[in-house]
């Protein structure tokens, strides 16, 4: 079974707006204070690093402030079979003017329950970003997947993601 | 980057079958739509038959069907059953630095493509192709009605 998307809450991280359903298992929301327990033990398993640190440090950036280019979404299971509770979580920005380029909304984490995968609910996730950067202003999301992620690589080409005009280079500092 | 008539004959094939999941189309049919031989069809087909990404269909009307799930087929499957994707060799131990430096620069090349196939599935691939149509693209338009019949080229 797929989930529908269904719109995000506005207003900021402590005064959530009640949401609008549209006959779904899962919805979309802002993140709260009592989610980072759940990113960070989702995080902890798929990437094997804890960093609890970090995503409490996100929380207070991208949780609670400038929600209006700022989002971190969390999606929540409501029916038998998705959940209920946490199930993944989004987070990106819109960013203008670094390394020349005209203000786009940029996604930076995004994770799905293993065992809920495949449900629609990554794509429900950037559905709902996507349309927050919209409402910000934007007209290009952008992201930055590993060569060899072929999980992400494939999902956001199903997405209708395709390569954008900028090359990713490194160097080894010795 | 190229690729052969062969690869790009048969991700063409792949697309037209998977369109039409369930039901078949004779080597024929495939073959009149990108004006290529029923003779080098033939072959790509049984290669990808083999490989087992359609099934032929024997008797009247026969042909084949695809055999595959279009959500996690990817051009890379169908790619590397025609072309040698793998990275440049790593020059042999009596190479120059040069040629070890320039088959580098190769391989960064060739592993953005091997990823880039990869990571579009035959039902993306799909999506992309409908996306241009409802566009209404000229250039699209201009492209197949200038195709069709045409020989298949390489390019790019
Ligand atoms: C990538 C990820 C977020 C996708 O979440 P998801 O909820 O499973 O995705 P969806 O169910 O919405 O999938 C949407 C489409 O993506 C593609 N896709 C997703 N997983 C796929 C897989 N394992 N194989 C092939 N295609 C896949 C499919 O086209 C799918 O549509 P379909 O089910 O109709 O075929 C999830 O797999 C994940 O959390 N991966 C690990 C973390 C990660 O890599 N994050 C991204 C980098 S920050």
């Amino acid at each position: 079974m797929r989930y529908e998307f269904l719109s995000v809450g506005s207003g900021d991280a402590g005064k959530m707006q009640e949401l609008t359903e549209i006959n779904s298992a899962v919805r979309v929301r802002r993140v709260r204070a009592a989610d980072i327990s759940h990113v960070i033990a989702l995080d902890t398993r798929v990437t094997k690093i804890a960093k609890a640190e970090y995503w409490n440090d996100i929380f207070r950036r991208y949780g609670k402030q400038r929600n209006s280019e700022r989002f971190f979404l969390v999606a929540e299971g409501r029916a038998e079979g998705a959940g209920p509770g946490f199930l993944g979580f989004i987070i990106g920005e819109v960013r203008a003017w670094e390394f020349g380029s005209s203000p786009c909304g940029w996604v930076f984490a995004l994770s799905v329950e293993p065992k809920a995968r495949l449900h629609g609910i990554g794509s429900a996730l950037l559905e709902a970003i996507s349309a927050e950067f919209r409402k910000a202003g934007v007209g290009k999301m952008r992201t930055m997947v590993a060569r060899d992620g072929r999980l992400p690589l494939l999902f956001f080409r199903s997405e209708g993601m395709i390569a954008g005009p900028y090359i990713q280079l490194e160097k080894d500092l010795d | 980057m190229r690729l052969q008539v062969s690869t790009r004959l048969a991700i063409f094939a792949v697309l037209e079958l998977a369109a039409r999941e369930g039901s078949q189309l004779s080597v024929a049919e495939i073959g009149e739509k990108y004006g290529v031989s029923s003779h080098h069809l033939a072959k790509v087909m049984h290669v990808l038959g083999r490989a087992g990404l359609v099934r032929s269909v024997r008797g009247a009307g026969g042909g084949y069907q695809f055999a595959g799930n279009a959500r996690r087929m990817t051009l890379l499957d169908v790619a590397q059953l025609f072309e040698d994707l793998n990275s440049v060799e790593q020059g042999a131990a009596d190479a120059t630095r040069e040629e070890q430096t320039l088959s580098d620069v190769l391989g960064e090349i060739d592993d953005i493509a091997r990823a880039t196939l990869g990571s579009i599935t035959i039902a993306t691939m799909r999506k992309l192709v409908d996306r241009r149509a409802a566009a209404g693209s000229r250039n699209a338009e201009a492209g197949s009605s200038r195709r069709k019949g045409a020989p298949l080229r390489p390019v790019r």
